[in-house]
């Protein structure tokens, strides 16, 4: 079971990572800022193998890839949210870090829930035993995903 | 089936005949173009990542530092430099200092009819031209510049019909304000958006640069305009030659179709702290400032400059009030130098700075400090972007901004 970190419809790329850390390094300096602006205690709590779970319009704003990475970077397992903002979804899917459409669960959880997701299964499973299923990715970013990522199956290819 | 214009650009893209919304498509990309925003990472990935490293053709790979430049701290000015060896030891073509990314590429390089590729999520500006510009992340970059590839979901098109003309004192900016509020921030996501009609002829290049670049604030995956005789002049005067151009066909499938008319829109502002949250600028009128900004991507070009300093001359930036007048690109600054523009800001107290993303991007230059208010041309009014995360930025028109920034509070420009 992995931590529920939930947030509210139209989380923008600013507010996942502030500008003012991008041209850090790596993603391991930036990392720590994660969400600073919503929550300033996630980077210092969050587990690997927890979820971050959202209304609508995750990702929103820019095309910052630190987004999703510091995410991964941070354990996060998955994102599920009721929709995704394009580019935060596409970069998720480059980066290998699974992004799951649920249209139910961010109604029916609080933040600090626990679940546990069957990504094969595209399965959502609530402390209290609810089951929630994912809706599928499309084959081509479900390939990608299965391979960790664009860059790793670039290299399969090569 | 008629195919739509972003169909038609993806089709000779990827070099088949027809293509449809909802298809998957491997497309050839003619252009690629990078900022400081994330390159170095791109670079990290490229030397650590990738087995075979190669890049398919330099010549189509841009470079722009325009982020944070001057660079505002070591680290800052690591990665550039990481960028600039980079760019040299790969022959790729590398601007520093000579404006914000979009503008460069405008005036530069985008042409009528390409698929270009932008490590940032305004890169639809491109549209303004007729060329299907889209935003991707570094990873996408990545291997687009390796491969010279990449695939695309062919989108959806939302159809913007625009008639009549924009009436005195009312922009660009507020026309794609009025359209972001009506559909929402995420209204077009994943589609394109297009615009064509008997009033697309009456908007300026950069009245459309402006609405193009902000589409991406309503989700979308570009935004197209039909290519006419402004376009082509301004293509001319650059010294360009359009690759394609494409218009949508009669019987094209749009999956919503607006008619618009121009001379209904009014000023308007985008409230803390999403960019559909607007209202009629009148309804904000006194909210105290501390800082307003001219600039940036979307209204840093000469013809905002001209509609702001016609409002300052002869007067003075409000008490406390902190005015950043930025244009958008070396040509912008030389050209505002020689109209006498800046003289305009600087008697009345602006501070002119040199072309770069500044306070619009928040993270060096005019950052805003806890509880300060913004109002900018700039492209985004999330929740801190323009400095500490408990600060407010207001978005709104070249006029309304430096009207504001004469009255120390938020004021349209027929009341200073």
């Amino acid at each position: 079971m992995g931590k529920i970190f939930r947030f509210d419809k139209d989380v923008d790329t600013d507010q996942i990572i502030a500008s003012q850390y991008l041209l850090f390094p790596t993603i391991d300096e930036m990392k720590v800022h994660t969400f600073e602006s919503l929550n300033s205690e996630f980077a210092s709590t969050v587990k690997p193998g927890d979820f971050v779970v959202a209304d609508e319009n995750f990702g929103c704003g820019s095309s910052r890839e630190q987004a999703p990475s510091v995410l991964k970077a941070l354990g996060v397992k998955a994102v599920i949210a009721k929709s995704f903002a394009r580019i935060f979804y596409r970069n998720s899917i480059n980066i290998g870090m699974p992004v799951i459409v649920s249209k139910e669960l961010y109604d029916a959880v609080a933040d600090g829930d626990e679940m546990e997701l069957d990504l094969e299964k595209g399965l959502i499973t609530t402390s209290n035993g609810n089951t929630y299923s994912c809706t599928k990715l499309p084959a081509q970013m479900q390939a990608i995903l299965d391979q960790g990522g664009l860059i790793a199956s670039l290299n399969k290819e090569d | 089936m008629g195919m739509t214009m972003a169909e038609k650009i993806i089709a000779c893209a990827a070099g088949v005949e027809t293509t449809k919304a909802g298809d998957i498509e491997t497309v050839t990309l003619d252009k690629m173009m990078s900022n400081d925003g994330t390159t170095h990472l791109t670079i990290d990935m490229y030397n650590n990542k990738i087995k075979n490293p190669r890049i398919a053709d330099p010549d189509k790979l841009i470079w722009i530092v325009d982020h944070n430049i001057p660079a505002d701290s070591p680290k800052t000015a690591a990665s550039h430099k990481k960028m600039r060896d980079f760019a040299k030891e790969h022959g790729i073509t590398f601007y520093e200092g000579e404006g914000v990314c979009h503008q460069v590429m405008m005036e530069n390089h985008v042409r009528p009819g390409e698929l270009i590729f932008g490590a940032d999520s305004h890169t639809c500006a491109y549209g303004a031209l007729g060329a299907f510009g889209t935003g991707v992340g570094c990873t996408d970059y990545l291997y687009a510049m390796v491969t010279g590839t990449s695939w695309l979901l062919v989108p959806e098109t939302i159809r913007f019909n625009l008639t009549g003309k924009l009436p005195e004192g009312v922009y660009a900016r507020d026309l794609i304000l009025t359209i972001i509020g009506k559909i929402s921030a995420n209204g077009a996501n994943y589609k394109a958006m297009e615009f064509a009609g008997e009033g697309l002829h009456t908007l300026s290049m950069a009245d459309r640069i402006a609405v193009c670049n902000l589409c991406v604030e309503a989700g979308a995956k570009t935004a197209l305009m039909e290519v006419d005789d402004i376009a082509m002049d301004y293509l001319k005067e650059h010294g360009r030659e359009p690759k394609a151009i494409f218009k949508s066909d009669d019987d094209a499938v749009f999956s919503e179709v607006y008619d618009i008319d121009l001379s209904t829109i009014e000023p308007i502002v985008a409230k803390p702290h999403f960019v559909d949250n607007v209202v009629k600028a009148s309804e904000c009128s006194g909210v105290k400032i501390d800082e307003a900004f001219l600039g940036s991507c979307n209204n840093g070009r000469i013809e905002d400059l001209r509609v702001g300093a016609a409002v300052i001359k002869g007067k003075k930036v409000a008490p406390k009030v902190r005015f950043l007048v930025v244009p958008a690109s070396r040509s912008v600054y030389k050209q505002a130098m020689k109209e006498g523009l800046l003289d305009i800001f600087m008697e009345a107290g602006a501070m002119v700075m040199n072309p770069n993303c500044s306070v619009c991007w928040g993270a060096c230059q005019g950052v805003i400090g806890e509880g300060e208010t913004l109002i900018s041309t700039g492209t985004r009014n999330f929740k801190g972007r323009a400095g500490h995360k408990d600060s407010f930025v207001y978005l709104a028109s070249a006029a309304t901004v430096t009207a504001s920034a004469i009255a120390g509070e938020i004021t349209t420009a027929d009341r200073v």
